[in-house]
């Protein structure tokens, strides 16, 4: 009898392995532990998010992510591959945009994109035909020919953007990809990185903007001293370590320390959890309205009540607390 | 498909179509009014002299070419080694750059290395033709002293490049000028015979690579023997490339994978 493979095994498709995976993921430096045993993995088409203060740990595992710095413990694999063996493979596919932007400041703005474009084995014609293109979408085909030193921090972060982007990568790893940019810069590059995300491209960021990881991330994980403390979407994040809303109460000259001693143990009546700080009372709960009208109704009564949604912040902050990390 | 090597080195001939005219004068101009004020002063004191060309049988121009020609290419060599180096790891933090592609650090280095070989060529191609309408090259047998003069580039560039990569302090540079190329420069025999040296600075001045590269550009030039012979200098000098080229992917390694 002649050997049947059943259908369903014959078209089964395998399901998308992970593009990243990282599994007790160590980087040392000397004697100080940068990156303190990470599980990960990112899913294709994802927009995953490393999110965390300064020296977290997040530009550690974005490079060992880029081939760059090889892992001192653990298991990576990109693209299935291995970054040590096969750095020049996975970094192919790859688009990195650095914290720095590492452009050449003498060169033009075409002439940065091409040069780059040659590292990937890009023919001159393609490369310059693909610069044109990306030029166009990160808003910039107006100074294709000038030079990069005279552009400003938003065009040179579009320019750098571009560049990650010449190799048409499967990755785009964005390092801080809006720290030091005006407000309007910023939502220029959030809005081309939606494009992008909605093109399918799966995007890595790290960032310490809370605002920035809710509106882009499908995913994050929150980083702290090297470790992942927190992962999920941003709103289960909040669901699960925020509650859904909060007051912030203000009273004038009248020091919120006093304004608590006074009311005494009936803060906590009023909310699930709060927070006492130099400049106002934090009360975290499920009805904001509610709790803001019982406050209101205390002496002394607050000078300026705002009700609103617990954002990624609140998180983060009850997460790793309000100290200075240096 | 291009050698990623290669498109490193594109980087920096690109990069060279931009600065090309600023480095004519330190490269070119100055060699060759070296070459033609000392040649012609010192040349017209000594070729006077009552024993005939300072002992030297030939016109003190004709000596002294073959030898600025090879101190040349040590300095084009050694220049481009220090500042752009250092400064492609902590200023304009281009091999980074490069290291995101698919560039190894081999690749890297080599690129570099390269455009070396390339601005090195540049370099003594233009003071050999200097030096041929001036008519103190013997015949068209003075070509050798380009690959000769390009080797002694190298052989120097390559421990510059380690050096540069190792440093974390530019001002240590400096050092490289003032314990290295000045030395090296005045006692390898560029401008007098290391013959009139003491026996031991002479056998010193044979472990400095430029005095092999001089004894090659002048026996070139001069259509004369070289003291050891063309294929004991030219392996001396292959010798330090090679093991400069090692230390130097050793140090560019280190600094890269941070």
């Amino acid at each position: 009898m002649p050997h049947v493979v059943p259908v369903g095994y014959r078209h089964r498709v395998p399901k998308p392995a992970s593009l990243i995976e990282a599994h007790r993921l160590v980087k040392r430096f000397g004697d100080f532990v940068a990156v303190d045993g990470v599980d990960l993995q990112v899913q294709p088409g994802e927009f995953f998010g490393f999110l965390g203060a300064n020296g977290a740990g997040k530009s550690s595992t974005m490079r060992m992510i880029g081939c760059v710095s090889p892992p001192s413990e653990g298991v990576l694999r990109v693209f299935g591959l291995d970054p040590i063996k096969d750095g020049p493979v996975i970094r192919s596919r790859l688009g990195v945009c650095p914290q720095q932007d590492s452009l050449d400041e003498e060169l033009t703005v075409l002439e940065n994109l091409v040069v780059y474009a040659r590292y990937f084995g890009i023919p001159r014609r393609v490369a310059r035909q693909r610069a044109e293109e990306l030029l166009e979408f990160v808003q910039l085909s107006e100074r294709i020919t000038s030079k990069v030193e005279p552009l400003s921090g938003g065009m040179k972060r579009r320019l750098t953007i571009a560049r990650a982007l010449i190799n048409e990568p499967e990755i785009l790893m964005l390092d801080e990809p809006t720290t030091g940019l005006d407000p309007q810069a910023r939502h220029l590059v959030w809005e081309r990185l939606f494009q992008l995300k909605q093109r399918g491209v799966t995007q890595v960021l790290t960032t310490h903007y809370m605002d920035e990881a809710e509106q882009l991330c499908d995913r994050l994980v929150v980083m702290d001293h090297g470790k992942i403390i927190a992962e999920g979407s941003p709103r289960r994040l909040i669901e699960q370590y925020s509650t859904k809303e909060v007051v912030e109460l203000r009273f004038g000259n009248l020091p919120p320390e006093t304004v608590a001693r006074r009311i005494n143990g009936r803060i906590s009546e009023h909310c699930e959890r709060h927070e006492i700080l130099p400049d106002r009372i934090l009360l975290y709960t499920a009805d904001g309205d509610a709790a803001a009208e019982a406050a209101s109704r205390e002496h002394p009564a607050p000078s300026s009540v705002l009700v609103r949604r617990s954002t990624l912040e609140d998180v983060f902050l009850h997460l790793t607390g309000r100290t200075l990390v240096d | 498909m291009i050698h990623p090597a290669m498109a490193a080195l594109e980087y920096h001939l690109v990069c060279y179509r931009r600065s090309w005219r600023g480095t004519i004068f330190t490269f070119f101009v100055v060699p060759v009014v070296f070459l033609l004020g000392m040649g012609w002063s010192i040349g017209g004191y000594l070729d006077g002299d009552a024993a005939g060309q300072g002992g030297l049988g030939v016109s003190y121009l004709t000596f002294l070419a073959p030898g600025l020609l090879a101190s040349t290419a040590m300095q084009v060599g050694v220049g481009e080694g220090t500042h752009p180096v250092y400064g492609a790891f902590h200023w304009t933090r281009t091999y980074h750059m490069m290291r995101m592609s698919p560039l190894t650090t081999t690749d890297i280095l080599v690129g570099h290395l390269g455009y070396i070989l390339v601005r090195v060529t540049i370099s003594a191609t233009g003071f050999l033709l200097v030096m041929a309408l001036l008519g103190i090259v013997d015949g068209a047998a003075g070509l050798a002293a380009l690959p000769a003069a390009v080797l002694v580039g190298c052989s120097m560039s390559a421990f510059v490049f380690a050096f540069s990569a190792t440093i974390t302090e530019p001002v240590l540079l400096d050092v490289v000028y003032r314990i290295l190329v000045v030395p090296m420069s005045l006692f390898a025999g560029v401008f007098f015979p290391v013959a009139q040296m003491p026996a031991g600075a002479r056998l010193a001045a044979g472990l400095l690579p430029l005095w092999h590269g001089v004894e090659l550009c002048r026996s070139a030039t001069m259509g004369i023997p070289s003291q050891l012979g063309a294929p004991v200098h030219a392996g001396y000098l292959l010798l330090w490339t090679v093991v400069g080229f090692l230390v130097a992917r050793w140090a560019f390694g280190r600094r890269l994978a941070g």
